[in-house]
């Protein structure tokens, strides 16, 4: 199997490594670096368990091949926490019990912090929009919404 | 309003810090040394004879470690009956059906095996419907369905048929009860089979070492049970038999007994003992691991002109796919709910658990009764309908009450739960009886946007062997704060919370200080049947309970010791004990947890061990003529309600509003019971409005991804979700508590669909109520939009 260089940031830390021609991000983050809070539900781009910032966007780290990202700055849920301490995010969602089974979060988190960063005070029609793509299984997204609206600093009524 | 300090009290999950960071592991997350990865050849045809299997060239390239096929995984399997090998032999009976895996150092090399694997076939038959599978001149898909071993005297395979199992119930006599009925009314509702979709998929990692010794990781519900019938599979003591769970990404019973690691096994004993990983595909979940089996039922009901039910007759046949190790049960539990919380005394059911040419079903949250209160709570509305009655007065007057038998015979009584309660309240919160003002009905015409309103009601017990039963440890760290093993799992319920909380109320203990095993190993972990039914609060809740009582036990003869003093003038602190008289002579629980040591360095005493247990009390085999017995641990009622829309435009609907209340005994946790309702009720719209299984003419599977099966998204949430409780303690349950994991996604289909009557007047008794459907229904109907 051909093996190529790629270099890039992960969670700001740098990276020089092998990866295969067509690996994807997230075997790239999960297998080669052992970064494994990010989630594969899917392997489709259908269900945004595996969705990282890549260069300030959300994408799903399933769909985007690892060589692509040469050079690139990539956020991952382990990057989250700042200095062991939970981001507001992060304490929103166990406030609210956004979560149940947990294998949605990471992906989840990391799309409601891709929103956060461009729109700081979302709506929940925003809310619904920038995370559609985000399946969850276990919590109805209603709490999801809560967390994320309150990490927000806004207005949570149920 | 209860007296507790713990139960009841907003206590946060347990898991919540290690899931919003990433740091929580799944079995996928696991790597070992030497591990290979498998990939498994799954069938292209839905009943075929296996002809050939040639594995050759697959052997041949490098990094293959292990092939296997069916002369390697002819282990028969099952929970109920064991019906189905760990690969294909002969025949294959689905398509999706593992008939050969690979190991190999990568999953690169694995998939490339794969497809040098060459299989020939010769097609079959296939049977896709359950009515055609009944007949008499069926072919069969079990010809030798009569040798299959099943648990005998609560299971009935019919030999020579493709019947898997048929559960009868007879109270009183139909016949007569028709006779003298004023108001007759039949009914057929289908529904197809449905995934469950956990977000992990069914990840699997064994090592089948030297000296079989095995050792097996899987995201699983159920440790005990992996190990039992794995043990049974393959004659290997239940000793050499290692099972670990660590967190699971969801399971809703697709994750119930045993699954992928007979045939992971395999490959790694294949492959001379190197752990072998297999994550399936979202694909491969979807066409080779189990789903929800499909229902086609058929009710007959008779009514007094003045709305009494005195006579119903039902007809389920299930389609269980080509496999039914765990669906003869659901045909046998949900049976027992057949004509759902009402009293009537004249009841003839038929459940059969019928064999086709589908994907094979499996427990799914409900355990049936989702399916069969679909068609229940459609017929109550068409026949309050058909009477001329309110459909929420016409439940009323049927619905069991103290005094009541239900159709397996047993006296309802005071401490049963209050269904009617539960009914009265949803209704009342979306306001059911408020009719739509002339205004509001000349807003929808001019609209095309139709509302309407309807509430169900919803039972069910665990559905369990009579045997089912928990343990549990409470053992003392040296600080004197607690830890709590139990081999339930918590794949995010709450359960292991609501565990906690059980402990700190019994133990009087802050509930920082009480921590609980977050996995479970089966060599350390004390027993546990399965993590199912809706029986964890319940049963695995008593167990921590007994257990508690137990330390605490300890407790007392170690500070009669230290004290000097008798058990019976002793009484608990917060974290210690003391003399009632004079509380000035206490001890710490830290001085006491590994031994008490006095000052001139004696020791007494030792480490304190809680331990417990629990099994159900007093359920009956059912018998096998009548379905008479005791057949529930519990019997969990409640009523959903809702308030919809449908764009006649478009056929699309909006829940405007949903109310859901269950009699859930006591409310252990409010937000994670209100977390349970919310998550139950949207998986319930998504069979509602969306979740389909479709196979092709050929018995192809075509939904086999998130684009083809669509589960409900963050559009999809109802406007405005109400969730209330009602709590009739249920004695034997922990501080009168009652589960209710299972019972949020139990008739919100029926809601759904008798909302939609009300609004426009059209009648589904099929399913999803999608977009497109609703639209050629309402294009098509002659009736026109009705407005109550
Ligand atoms: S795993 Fe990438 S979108 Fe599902
Ligand atoms: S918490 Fe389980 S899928 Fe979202």
């Amino acid at each position: 199997m051909n093996r190529q260089r790629i270099r890039l940031k992960v969670n700001g830390q740098a990276y020089d490594t092998l990866c295969s021609e067509n690996a994807t991000l997230l075997t790239l983050l999960r297998e080669d670096l052992g970064l494994t809070g990010t989630k594969e539900g899917c392997g489709a781009g259908e269900c945004g368990a595996c969705t990282v910032i890549l260069n300030g966007r959300p994408v799903n780290s399933c769909m985007v091949l690892a060589l692509e990202c040469q050079d690139s700055e990539v956020r991952t849920i382990e990057g989250e926490t700042v200095n062991g301490g939970l981001s507001d995010l992060q304490k929103a969602f166990i406030e609210h019990n956004a979560l149940q089974c947990g294998f949605c979060t990471p992906g989840m988190i990391m799309s409601a912090r891709a929103l956060l960063d461009k729109n700081p005070s979302p709506t929940r029609e925003d809310i619904c929009e920038a995370l559609e793509g985000n399946l969850c299984r276990c919590t109805g997204y209603e709490p999801i919404i809560a967390a994320v609206l309150s990490a927000a600093g806004g207005e949570v009524n149920e | 309003m209860s007296e507790y300090k713990y139960i009841g009290k907003p206590v946060k999950r347990h898991d919540g810090v290690e899931k919003v960071t990433g740091q929580a592991s799944y079995t996928g997350d696991l790597k070992m040394s030497g591990m290979l990865y498998a990939k498994m050849k799954t069938s292209e045809y839905a009943h075929a004879k296996i002809l050939k299997v040639d594995t050759s060239e697959a052997e041949k390239l490098p990094g293959v470690r292990a092939v296997i096929d069916g002369r390697h995984g002819f282990a028969k399997l099952g929970i109920y009956m064991q019906d189905r090998s760990v690969i294909a032999m002969d025949k294959v009976r689905y398509h999706g059906e593992v008939v050969a895996a690979v190991a190999a150092d990568d999953l690169e090399t694995a998939e490339r095996a794969i497809e040098l694997i060459k299989v020939e076939y010769e097609p079959l038959p296939i049977i896709q419907d359950v009515r055609e599978a009944v007949k008499p001149d069926a072919p069969l898909i079990h010809p030798d369905l009569g040798s299959y071993s099943h648990t005998v005297g609560v299971f009935f395979p019919k030999a020579g048929t493709n019947v898997a199992n048929h559960m009868k119930l007879r109270r009183g006599n139909v016949e007569e009860g028709f006779a003298k009925s004023d108001v007759i009314l039949e009914n057929t509702f289908t529904q197809s089979q449905i995934f469950h979709i956990p977000l992990e998929t069914h990840v699997t990692i064994v090592q089948w070492g030297a000296g079989d010794n095995i050792k097996i990781w899987c995201s699983g519900q159920s440790p005990f049970s992996v190990r039992d019938l794995f043990s049974i599979a393959f004659g290997v003591p239940r000793n050499n038999i290692e099972v670990n769970i660590l967190y699971v990404g969801g399971g809703f019973g697709a994750k119930a007994g045993i699954h992928l690691e007979p045939l992971v096994g395999l490959l790694s004993k294949a492959a001379g003992g190197r752990p072998v990983k297999l994550v399936p595909t979202r694909e491969e979940e979807c066409s080779t691991l189990p789903c929800r089996q499909g229902l086609f039922a058929r009710i007959k009901t008779g009514c007094s002109a003045e709305g009494r039910i005195l006579a119903e007759e039902v007809e389920l046949l299930w389609d269980a796919g080509a496999y039914a190790d765990y669906g003869v049960n659901i045909g046998r539990a949900s049976a027992t709910s057949g004509c759902g919380p009402y009293e009537i005394e004249n009841i003839k059911i038929d459940s059969l658990t019928v064999y086709t040419n589908h994907v094979f079903g499996t427990a799914y949250r409900g355990f049936g009764h989702p399916e069969v209160f679909f068609a229940v709570e459609r017929q109550r509305d068409l026949m309050a309908a058909k009477l001329g009655m309110d459909p929420t007065e016409f439940r009323l007057k049927n619905l069991l009450y103290p005094g009541s038998r239900t159709v397996t015979g047993e006296l309802i009584t005071e401490n049963t739960g209050r269904p009617d309660k539960c009914l009265k309240r949803v209704a009342e919160m979306i306001g059911l009886h408020n009719h739509y003002t002339d205004a509001e009905k000349a807003e929808m015409k001019r609209t095309g946007k139709y509302r309407g309103k309807a509430a169900a009601v919803l039972q069910k017990a665990p559905a369990m062997p009579t045997w089912a039963a928990s343990s549990a440890l409470v053992q003392m760290n040296e600080d004197g704060t607690v830890r709590i093993s139990v081999s339930g799992v918590d794949y995010g319920q709450g359960t292991y919370t609501v565990l906690q909380q059980i402990a700190a109320e019994r133990l009087n203990l802050p509930i920082e200080k009480i921590s609980i095993n977050k996995s479970v190993s089966t060599p350390i972990s004390p027993y546990d049947w399965q993590t199912v039914a809706s029986r964890m609060t319940v049963i695995c809740g008593m167990a921590v309970a007994d257990a508690c009582d137990d330390l605490k036990e300890q407790i007392l003869e170690m500070a009669a010791v230290v004290l000097r003093a008798s058990k019976h003038e002793i009484a608990f602190g917060e974290g210690d004990v003391y003399v009632m008289q004079n509380p000035q002579y206490r001890v710490g629980f830290n001085k006491i947890a590994i031994g008490y040591v006095y000052e001139n360095g004696n020791a007494v005493g030792g480490p304190l061990i809680g331990r417990g247990k629990a099994i159900a009390q007093g359920l009956t085999n059912l018998d096998p003529e009548t379905g008479q017995g005791k057949a529930a641990l519990d019997w969990t009622y409640g009523a959903h309600a809702a308030e919809i829309e449908v764009d006649t435009e478009t056929g699309d609907i909006e829940v405007l509003q949903f109310a859901s209340c269950i009699d859930v005994g006591q409310v252990m946790n409010e937000e994670l019971m209100r977390g349970q309702i919310v998550g139950g009720v949207l998986q319930g719209l998504g069979c509602a409005k969306s979740e389909y299984v479709s196979h092709d003419a050929s018995g192809r599977l075509l939904t086999r991804n998130f684009t083809d099966y669509k589960i409900p998204t963050f559009k999809d949430m109802p406007k405005k979700m109400m969730v209330d409780a009602v709590e009739t303690p249920q004695l034997d349950g922990p501080y009168g508590a009652r589960g209710c994991g299972e019972h949020p996604l139990i008739s919100v289909t029926s809601v759904m669909a008798n909302a939609l009557a009300n609004a426009v007047g059209v009648q589904f008794f099929d399913l999803p109520l999608s977009a497109d459907r609703v639209y050629r229904r309402i294009q098509a109907g002659n009736s026109g939009p009705k407005l109550s």
